[in-house]
């Protein structure tokens, strides 16, 4: 049995310790186009704003790969699955052998088609190289816009303000945050950017960006301001990257659509993480939830399954935790849902900088968001997670005294005996 | 403020906190069920009402650094040998609140203590003693009415016993735990005590409250209590235990019933003492239907009926004056064993005046019922168990070497599980666990920690036994029982020892 | 896998449990010194106050731990021959999702180092400190 794995995020990680869990012995191998081990991808901003230091990116020690008899392929991309002959071509003429494979590819930056975003002085911030590159404008650059207000955005402009740019945000949404979070987590989180000297510029986007001599001088936004800048990141989202799965005959959305067992349409194939569309937990739907908790659990359960486990993936739940300058950030759930049939309770205190929100559907707690705030916020995913109803306790819930003695008495029991 | 009301001024105890070994973690704070140690939020630091403060010494036990130190008020009122602070303060207390002065525990003033004033024998060259370790040694004891004769009859060259027999209890130990009620403790305190009794062999007792539905599991091991109130007593539960005790008295308030107040009478308590939620539980003093010895037969014979007379029935009394007599009577009556209940013996809740005035010493009413039981010929007929202040396994063989059968153990059983004898148990507050039903105390007893120290106190006192025993060359607790040749007075005089029925030491 | 176990029914509130934690990750494991002259940090378990209910909470050390899922560093890890779930402080990074995934609540912020701090079973003593402190045997360390 030879196992094989492309993409090097997280979800190899969990892919290989799923496998492990079941067997000991056989080979995996992990090709990746990156010339690094897993890292931790969201560490990429630590890393920028200087906060942490390479060394420290590795997801694993060293010792796992050995340990667990991976051999990894690194800088070596993946071309083609040649399903008929069980192997994986690699761009260098490489065959790659395996009995069962894991695609793994993750997402790339969505760019969307902004006059003059082609050339130099354009970045993404997905991986570690884009980290370095941002790194080596620092001390070069003093002008910098971030065309994207959601986390990656948010937390690239953060590292590149602390690191003394003048950073300006242009998001074409109403606020910040949109996807995840609502507009008055939005605005808390907004505020805060701008006390540390972000510009914020919300339900605008960049129609031009100006160049003189190649090099990036400015942007001009749809109403027609503009501002000057040296270098422009596009962090607007991710797609997945499905490029590897082109024209085999494997099902594809979105993302590669998987059965419950993360198993592709192709059998012996499986995928996981930002590239697949997986069961999720809340809507019973498939979806791309491109987050960190799923792609690693989604390769664990991939993992298994490779191995032989037969074991089902009970869903993702979205879930997002970021802090901003000093302000702890959490969604959970459906926190921002759309449509009827929902009770949604908030707690505001602006001047503190907390804000609690639940979102109920038939006394059923579905989804949270909790700013500034976040102590013991486990307790309310889990909630979240097992469908307890809530309806008769909600009231506690929002206190920031949230414990398990709110919960009745059986659900607590049951929980502690574990 | 400085000024307070009057009773507030002269507070027994003062609390010393080391200001460089307090971390403010305010385990004292959460542990003073009578809010002496206070947290000062604003301050951030803990402070302390000693107005407050019982003595119990809960807090300097769980201090996690020492920091706390409970002492006596050093704060003295002029020299008086008459008026005495305790009397002062007592007379403050009550032209304050024109109440009955209420305590708990037993009686704590100097009285002679006699069990101090008796010395043991010990066996020198002629009679050899015995080593416990090596060789067998017996503290196995029956209680219940023995006949006067027994008849043995040869059949097919075997000897067999044809006398029949009272039913007899066979205990381990000659130490039971007396009757505590639920009620006045916890059920756990009651789970730890039947436990302790069932391992060890011996019998504990319900006292008046009742046995709780979880309790019955332990019959084996229960002595259940038919008191003036009746409470929780239904054929079920007459039939629950081995034996059971009709309480005419206690000692540490002869004379008087008992009063739990109906704020105490809780769903569990109600159901146990069969009364409802929330309504005083009223021990008369007296049982409304007995008010002679005939009567008191009557009640025995009742039980006896109600059990098909296969359990003892044992009447327990407070040790007053006229012990012996009453106890004459109660052995006539049909009772098996008689309890006797010496005025050091505990209470839940007791007038103070009633503690600390009414009674008599447990040695000298338990050395003159065996006497009077003997000279009348029906010493046989009865088992004793002394009661009221056994403090140690010395006290107990001199209490067997005065004619018991058997002790009582109730206060030393408490301080087994935690008790410091703070005499707070009425107020319900008992920061131990103890003598509280209030379930955020109550929690602070743990049944199985409770029931281990109980059994150790227990096996502990019996190995005590056994050495006293065999360093007196005795090799079974019966060769002691009333054997007052092995006891001797020391600093009494010639009344004291001849109601003790002993020599002098040197004599 | 051994585990502390919490029973509700003789947990008395006192709390020592988590100042023995406090003391026992302390620098000089002194109780006095761990509070007077060390900088303060949080138990590693939560004593919960409900009325007469009072219980600790401790690290579950899952099977399938949402906090290891979660991490977004390789901070959190799953011994896999202890079982035991363990944070890594050199590599956490703060970030919280741990925190937001604990279905327990007992990942707890540690805001002056900037990371969280968990159960770790006392890997230096035989019976972990919180256990041996309890004085009333509410905590109980073994397989279940």
């Amino acid at each position: 049995m030879k196992y094989v794995i492309i993409g090097n995020g997280v979800a190899a990680i969990g892919a290989v310790e799923g496998i492990r869990q079941t067997d000991r012995k056989n080979p995996v191998t992990i090709i990746a186009a990156e010339p690094y081990a897993t890292y931790g991808r969201p560490l990429i901003a630590n890393l920028l704003r200087g906060k942490i230091h390479e060394a420290d990116m590795a997801y694993r020690p060293e010792a796992f790969y050995c340990d667990n008899k991976v051999t990894l392929l690194l800088g070596r991309t993946a071309a083609k699955i040649d399903i008929a002959a069980h192997r994986v071509l690699l761009e260098d003429g490489d065959k790659v052998p395996y009995d069962k494979l894991l695609i793994a590819t993750g997402g790339k930056p969505f760019i969307p088609p902004i006059q003059g975003k082609d050339g130099p002085d354009v970045y993404t911030f997905a991986t570690l190289d884009d980290a370095g590159k941002l790194d080596a404008l620092v001390g070069k650059i003093k002008q910098i816009v971030v065309i994207g207000g959601g986390l990656i955005g948010l937390k690239a402009a953060e590292s590149l303000n602390d690191r003394g740019l003048k950073v300006t945000v242009v998001e074409l949404a109403d606020r910040i945050l949109s996807t995840a979070f609502d507009r008055t987590a939005g605005n808390i989180i907004g505020k805060r950017l701008a006390e540390a000297g972000i510009e914020v510029i919300t339900e605008n986007s960049v129609k031009e960006i100006v160049r003189k001599k190649d090099r990036v001088k400015g942007i001009i936004l749809n109403d027609g301001q503009k501002r000057g800048c040296e270098a422009v990141v596009i962090a607007i989202g991710v797609i997945p990257d499905t490029d590897i799965v082109r024209g085999t005959g494997i099902e594809t959305n979105r993302g590669i659509v998987v059965n419950d067992y993360l198993e592709t349409s192709v059998a012996g194939i499986y995928a996981a993480g930002d590239v697949a569309e997986a069961l999720d937990l809340l809507s019973g739907e498939r979806r791309v939830v491109p987050i960190w908790p799923n792609a690693y659990t989604q390769g664990q359960y991939a993992g298994r399954n490779m191995a032989g486990a037969g074991v089902a993936y009970k869903g993702g739940l979205p879930m997002n935790s970021i802090e901003f300058y000093g302000i702890p950030t959490m969604s959970m759930g459906m926190a921002n849902p759309a449509g009827a049939g929902y009770e949604v309770i908030t707690r505001l205190s602006p001047e503190k900088n907390v804000y609690r929100k639940l979102v109920l559907r038939d006394g059923v707690l579905v989804g949270a968001m909790l700013i500034g705030e976040v102590e013991r916020a486990g307790i309310l995913t889990g909630l979240i997670r097992n469908r307890v109803k809530v309806g008769s306790f909600k009231e506690e819930l929002m206190e920031d005294t949230l414990s398990l003695s709110s919960l009745p008495g059986e659900i607590r029991a049951e929980q502690l005996s574990k | 403020m400085l000024h307070q009301p009057i009773t507030k001024n002269y507070h027994d105890f003062i609390i010393e906190r080391d200001p460089e070994k307090c971390i403010q973690c305010q385990v004292c704070v959460r542990q003073c069920s009578y809010g002496a140690h206070i947290y000062d939020e604003k301050e951030g630091r803990v402070t302390e009402d000693e107005t407050r403060c019982v003595g119990c010494h809960r807090c300097e036990a769980l201090c996690p650094t020492g920091a706390l130190t409970i002492r006596r008020n050093p704060s003295e009122f002029r020299e008086n040998a008459l008026w005495a602070p305790q009397f002062i303060k007592n007379i403050y207390k009550q032209a304050d609140t024109g109440g009955v002065l209420l305590t708990g525990m037993g009686n704590p003033y100097p009285y002679p203590v006699y069990w101090d004033r008796m010395v043991l024998d010990a066996s020198q060259v002629t009679n050899p003693s015995i080593d416990p370790l090596r060789e067998p040694m017996e503290l196995r004891t029956w209680l219940g009415s023995k006949p006067d004769a027994v008849e043995v009859e040869m059949k097919k060259g075997r000897p067999k016993l044809t006398t029949n027999f009272s039913p007899q209890l066979q205990v381990n130990y000659p130490i039971l735990f007396s009757a505590m009620s639920y009620g006045s403790i916890n059920l756990n305190v009651h789970v730890g005590l039947a436990r302790a009794a069932e391992e060890l062999g011996i019998l504990y007792n319900t006292g008046e409250g009742g046995l709780h539905q979880s309790l019955y599991k332990y019959g084996k091991n229960t002595i259940v209590q038919c008191a003036s109130g009746r409470f929780g007593v239904d054929s079920k539960y007459l039939n629950a235990g081995v034996a059971i005790e009709i309480k005419i008295g206690q000692g540490a308030k002869p004379g008087i019933g008992g009063h739990l107040p109906g704020e105490k009478i809780g769903k569990e308590i109600s159901i146990t003492r069969m009364i409802p939620e929330g309504s005083d539980a009223i021990s008369p003093a007296p049982h409304h239907d007995i008010y002679s010895i005939e009567d008191l037969r009557q009640l025995i014979y009742a039980l006896k009926e109600a059990t098909d007379y296969e359990k003892p029935v044992f009447v327990k009394i407070a040790a007053v004056h006229n012990s012996a007599a009453i106890a004459s009577g109660i052995a006539r009556a049909g009772a098996d064993v008689i309890a006797i209940d010496g005025f050091r013996g505990g209470t839940g809740a007791a007038p103070t005046m009633i503690r600390d005035n009414v009674g008599i010493p447990i040695e000298l009413a338990l050395a003159s019922v065996d006497e009077r039981l003997r000279q009348e010929g029906i010493r046989n007929r009865v088992s004793l168990l002394a009661a009221g202040g056994i403090r140690c396994s010395a006290d107990v063989v001199k209490a067997i070497a005065l004619g018991a059968d058997a002790v009582y153990i109730g206060t030393a059983a408490l301080i087994a599980v935690g008790c410091t004898v703070c005499q707070r148990c009425y107020t319900g507050k008992c920061p131990w666990g103890i003598a509280t039903n209030d379930p955020y105390l109550a929690k602070r007893i743990n049944p199985d920690i409770a029931h281990r120290r109980l059994a150790n106190l227990v096996r502990a006192w019996g190995h005590e036994i056994q050495e006293m025993l065999g360093g007196m060359g005795l090799n079974a607790i019966e060769s002691l029982r009333g054997n007052r040749e092995k006891l001797r007075g020391v600093g009494l005089n010639e009344l004291e020892l001849n109601i003790l029925g002993i020599k002098h030491a040197g004599a | 896998m051994k585990k502390v176990y919490a029973r509700e029914e003789v947990c008395i509130g006192c709390r020592l449990c988590e100042l023995a934690c406090i003391v026992e990750h302390s620098a000089s494991k002194d109780i006095v010194a761990a509070f007077k002259r060390e900088e303060k940090r949080p138990a590693r378990n939560v004593v919960e106050e409900c009325g007469p209910v009072s219980f600790s909470v401790h690290c579950r050390h899952c099977d399938e731990p949402p906090c290891v899922q979660v991490c977004i560093s390789g901070a959190m890890v799953k011994d896999t021959k202890t079982g035991r779930v363990r944070n890594i402080p050199e590599k956490c990074v703060g970030c919280w999702s741990c925190v937001m995934a604990c279905p327990y609540g007992v990942i707890k912020r540690d805001t002056n180092q900037g990371k969280v701090i968990k159960c770790d079973l006392c890997p230096d003593r035989d019976l972990p400190a919180c256990v041996s402190a309890c004085p009333n045997e509410a905590l109980l360390y073994e397989e279940r």
